[in-house]
C-alpha cells in the first residue's frame, strides 16, 4: 500500500487518495485519543472506589460504578479545616463570574462602540493603552491592586474580586467589540444621527442588535478567564470568599493520610464543568463571532 | 424669500490639511444642486458639513434662513441618502423608514399614515416586512429614498446614491430621482463624480477640484461656457477637445492656426471673438466637429483631417485625429465614410468655441 503512495506518477490515483485519507484519519484519531486520555482517566477514576484505585489499573474501566466520590467532592471534602466540599466555593465562583462577565461585556461593548464609531481626539492612543493592559502580566498588578482594593474597602470580598476581573477583562472585551464595530460602516451612525438618534439610542437600537456573535465571544472568553482564574482568586480572597479553583487546590493539597484520588478527580471535573458547558452551548457562535469581523455580512 | 441653503465662506481643515477653501454656495427652494468633481475634491466632505456630520473650521451655514452652523444634524431639518444606503440591518424595511419618527416621538397613527404614503409612492409595499439583507441593490436604494422622503425635510442630501448600482439600474433610478424632484418640488443637494448624472439631474451645478469651487452654473452654462480648462475637460463625454493654437487678428476677425500632422496648419477664422493673446488653447466640443454634410450654421469652416481611429458608438461614430499635438475627437454621422488612415473633410463650428489662457487655464472669451 505504501508503495503506491510513493509511485512516481504525477497525478494521484483514486487509490492513493484513499490511502492518504486513511492515514490522515488514523493520525487524527490517535491525536484525539491522546488528548482525551486525561479526561477519560479523570472520569473513570472519579467513579471508582478507593480500593479499586489502589488495586486496579489507571486506565481500566471501573468494575463497580460509584458516585460516592462525587458526593464527597461536592459537599464533604475538606479544604483545610472546613469539610463542606466544593459547593460553597462553586457558588462563590458563580457570584464572581456572572456579574464580572456581564459588567465587563457591557462596558467593553460601550468602549468598543465609542472607539470604533465616535472617534474622539486621542481615541487611537486610548485604545492602544487599553490593549496594552491586556498584556500586563497578572503578577505585576497584584500589589497595586491589593492597595486599591484596601482603599476602596472591598479587599477580601466578592465585590472586590468582581472589580478586579472587570478591570482586567476590559482590555479584551473592548478589543473584541472595537474590532467588530469597526467593520460596521460609519454611514450607519451618520444615518441614525440625521434620523435624530443620540449616542445611546444608536447603540441600543442599531449596534446592540447586531452584536450577538461578538457578545457570545466576549462572554465565553471572559467566563473562561474568570472561572479558571487562580492567582487573583488566591490573592484577593479570604476564608469564605474563595473561588472554586482555590478550593480545588486546597482539597487536593491539604488532605492528610490517604490521597483520595477519586474525590480529587470528581472535584476537578466539577470545577471545570461550567466552562465546558459554556463551550458546548455557545461554541457555534464563538467560531462565528471570531470570524465575523473578517467576513462582510 | 431667503435661500433654502446658503453656505458662506466655509473652510474645513483636517489638522493642517485644508480640504475645503472658501466655499460660497446658495440655492433657492426647489433647486437641484449637484456637487461634482473627481474623487478627493471635497464634495462629499462639503455635503457632510451641510448635514452637520462634520464640524466646519470656518464660515457660516444657513438652512431655511436659520443659522445652522453649530446645530446638530437632527435639528437641521434635513434628510440624507447615503452611498451604501446605510439601512439599519436588523430592522425591517418598515422600521427603517419609521425609525426617525419613532426617535422623535411621533404618534403611531401618523407614523403609519406616512409610511403608507411613502411606500405607495416608491412602490415598496411588498417589501415592508423584509430585512435589508433580503433586498436587491435597487430595492435598498428605494428604501433609503423612502427613509428620506418620509421626513419631508427642508433639504434633501444625496451622497452618490447611484454609484453602487449597475449601469442599467443607475439610469432608471436617475430618471426616477428627477421625476421625484419635479413632483415634490423639493430642494436637493446631490453629490456625484459622474458628470452625466450632474448634467441630467441638476438645475445648478457646482464643479469642485482640490477643495475649491471651479465653477457654479446651470448645466448649460457649465457645458457651453466652462470657466477653466479643468471644467472644460471634466464635463462632457467624450471630453471637450482642448487644442493649442496660435491666433492673430486678420481684419475679418481672429485667425486661428492649428498645427496639423503631415500638412500645413489648419486656418480658421472666428469672426466674433477679438483681442485674444497669441497663444491660446481652443476648446471645441466633439459635436462641433462634424461631417461636412451635417454642418448647419454659418460659422462652420472646413478643413481636411487625417483620421487615426474610428470608433462607432451606434448613434454616432467618433473619429480621433491629431491636431496641435493632441488627440482630437470629432462626432460624425453613424454612416460616415470616414475610415482610419484616410483624409476626411470636416466642418468646424466655431459658434460655441471656448478660448483658454494656456498658463492659468482660465477662460478668455
Amino acid at each position: 500500500m505504501t508503495d503506491m503512495s510513493y509511485a512516481p506518477t504525477r497525478t494521484k490515483s483514486p487509490t492513493t487518495k484513499l490511502v492518504l485519507r486513511f492515514i490522515l484519519y488514523i493520525l487524527l484519531g490517535v491525536f484525539a485519543l491522546f488528548y482525551l486520555m486525561p479526561l477519560f482517566v479523570m472520569i473513570t477514576t472519579s467513579l471508582k472506589s478507593l480500593d479499586e484505585i489502589r488495586t486496579g489499573d489507571l486506565v481500566s474501566l471501573p468494575r463497580e460504578v460509584t458516585f460516592d466520590a462525587w458526593r464527597t467532592a461536592w459537599s464533604g471534602a475538606c479544604t483545610g479545616i472546613q469539610c463542606e466540599g466544593v459547593r460553597p466555593y462553586f457558588l462563590n465562583s458563580l457570584l464572581i463570574a456572572i456579574p464580572a462577565v456581564l459588567i465587563s461585556t457591557i462596558i467593553g461593548a460601550l468602549n468598543g462602540y465609542v472607539v470604533a464609531q465616535w472617534k474622539f481626539k486621542g481615541a487611537n492612543i486610548f485604545f492602544a493603552l487599553l490593549l496594552f493592559g491586556c498584556f500586563i502580566p497578572f503578577q505585576v498588578v497584584l500589589l497595586p491592586m491589593a492597595i486599591v482594593l484596601g482603599k476602596l474597602g472591598i479587599s477580601g470580598t466578592i465585590p472586590g474580586l468582581i472589580f478586579v476581573h472587570v478591570i482586567y477583562g476590559l482590555g479584551f472585551t473592548t478589543l473584541f467589540f472595537r474590532n467588530y464595530y469597526v467593520s460596521i460602516p460609519s454611514e450607519l451612525t451618520k444615518a441614525a444621527k440625521v434620523d435624530g438618534a443620540g449616542f445611546f439610542r444608536i447603540f441600543w437600537s442599531i449596534f446592540l442588535p447586531l452584536s450577538l456573535p461578538i457578545i457570545v465571544v466576549s462572554v465565553i472568553w471572559q467566563f473562561t478567564q474568570i472561572w479558571n482564574d487562580f492567582l487573583f482568586g488566591v490573592s484577593f480572597s479570604q476564608a469564605g470568599t474563595q473561588p472554586v479553583t482555590v478550593a480545588l487546590n486546597n482539597i487536593v493539597n491539604s488532605t492528610t493520610g490517604v490521597k483520595e484520588y477519586n474525590v480529587d478527580m470528581a472535584a476537578a471535573i466539577i470545577a471545570a464543568l461550567p466552562t465546558l458547558l459554556v463551550y458546548v452551548v455557545a461554541g457555534k457562535y464563538f467560531i462565528r463571532g471570531l470570524t465575523a469581523g473578517s467576513v462582510k455580512g | 424669500m431667503s435661500p433654502i441653503l446658503e453656505v458662506k465662506n466655509l473652510y474645513k481643515n483636517y489638522g493642517a490639511t485644508e480640504v475645503l477653501k472658501d466655499i460660497n454656495v446658495s440655492i433657492e427652494k426647489g433647486d437641484f444642486l449637484v456637487l461634482v468633481g473627481p474623487s478627493g475634491c471635497g464634495k462629499s466632505t462639503l455635503l457632510n458639513c451641510i448635514a452637520g456630520l462634520e464640524p466646519i473650521t470656518g464660515g457660516d451655514m444657513f438652512i431655511g434662513g436659520q443659522n445652522m452652523t453649530n446645530v446638530s444634524p437632527k435639528d437641521r431639518d434635513i434628510a440624507m441618502v447615503f452611498q451604501s444606503y446605510a439601512l439599519y440591518p436588523t430592522m425591517t424595511v418598515a422600521k427603517n423608514i419609521t425609525f426617525g419618527m419613532k426617535v422623535r416621538g411621533i404618534d403611531q397613527a401618523t407614523q403609519d399614515a406616512k409610511l403608507k404614503h411613502v411606500s405607495t409612492q416608491l412602490q415598496i409595499e411588498p417589501l415592508l416586512h423584509r430585512k435589508p439583507g433580503q433586498l436587491s441593490g435597487g430595492q435598498r436604494q428605494r428604501v433609503a429614498m423612502g427613509r428620506a422622503l418620509v421626513r419631508d425635510p427642508k433639504l434633501f442630501l444625496f451622497d452618490e446614491p447611484l454609484s453602487n448600482l449597475d449601469a442599467k439600474l443607475r439610469v432608471e433610478m436617475r430618471t426616477e430621482i428627477k421625476a421625484l424632484h419635479q413632483r415634490l418640488g423639493a430642494s436637493m443637494v446631490y453629490v456625484t463624480h459622474d458628470q452625466i448624472e450632474a448634467m441630467t439631474l441638476a438645475t445648478k451645478i457646482v464643479v469642485m477640484k482640490g477643495g475649491i469651487i471651479q465653477q457654479i452654473g446651470t448645466p448649460a452654462e457649465i457645458y457651453n461656457r466652462p470657466a477653466n480648462l479643468f471644467v472644460a475637460d471634466f464635463m462632457g463625454s467624450p471630453a471637450m477637445n482642448l487644442i493649442p493654437a496660435k491666433t492673430k487678428a486678420n481684419g475679418k476677425g481672429m485667425q486661428i492656426e492649428i498645427a496639423r500632422k503631415d500638412a500645413g496648419p489648419i486656418v480658421l477664422t472666428d469672426k466674433r471673438n477679438t483681442d485674444l493673446p497669441e497663444n491660446v488653447i481652443i476648446g471645441v466640443r466633439p459635436e462641433d466637429i462634424v461631417d461636412t454634410a451635417l454642418a448647419r450654421t454659418d460659422d462652420t469652416q472646413q478643413a481636411d483631417c487625417l483620421i487615426d481611429i474610428v470608433e462607432p458608438a451606434g448613434a454616432d461614430t467618433f473619429a480621433v485625429m491629431q491636431l496641435g499635438g493632441k488627440h482630437v475627437t470629432a462626432r460624425l454621422h453613424a454612416e460616415t465614410t470616414a475610415a482610419a488612415g484616410t483624409v476626411q473633410r470636416l466642418a468646424f463650428d466655431l459658434g460655441k468655441v471656448s478660448y483658454f489662457e494656456p498658463e492659468t487655464g482660465l477662460r478668455l472669451n
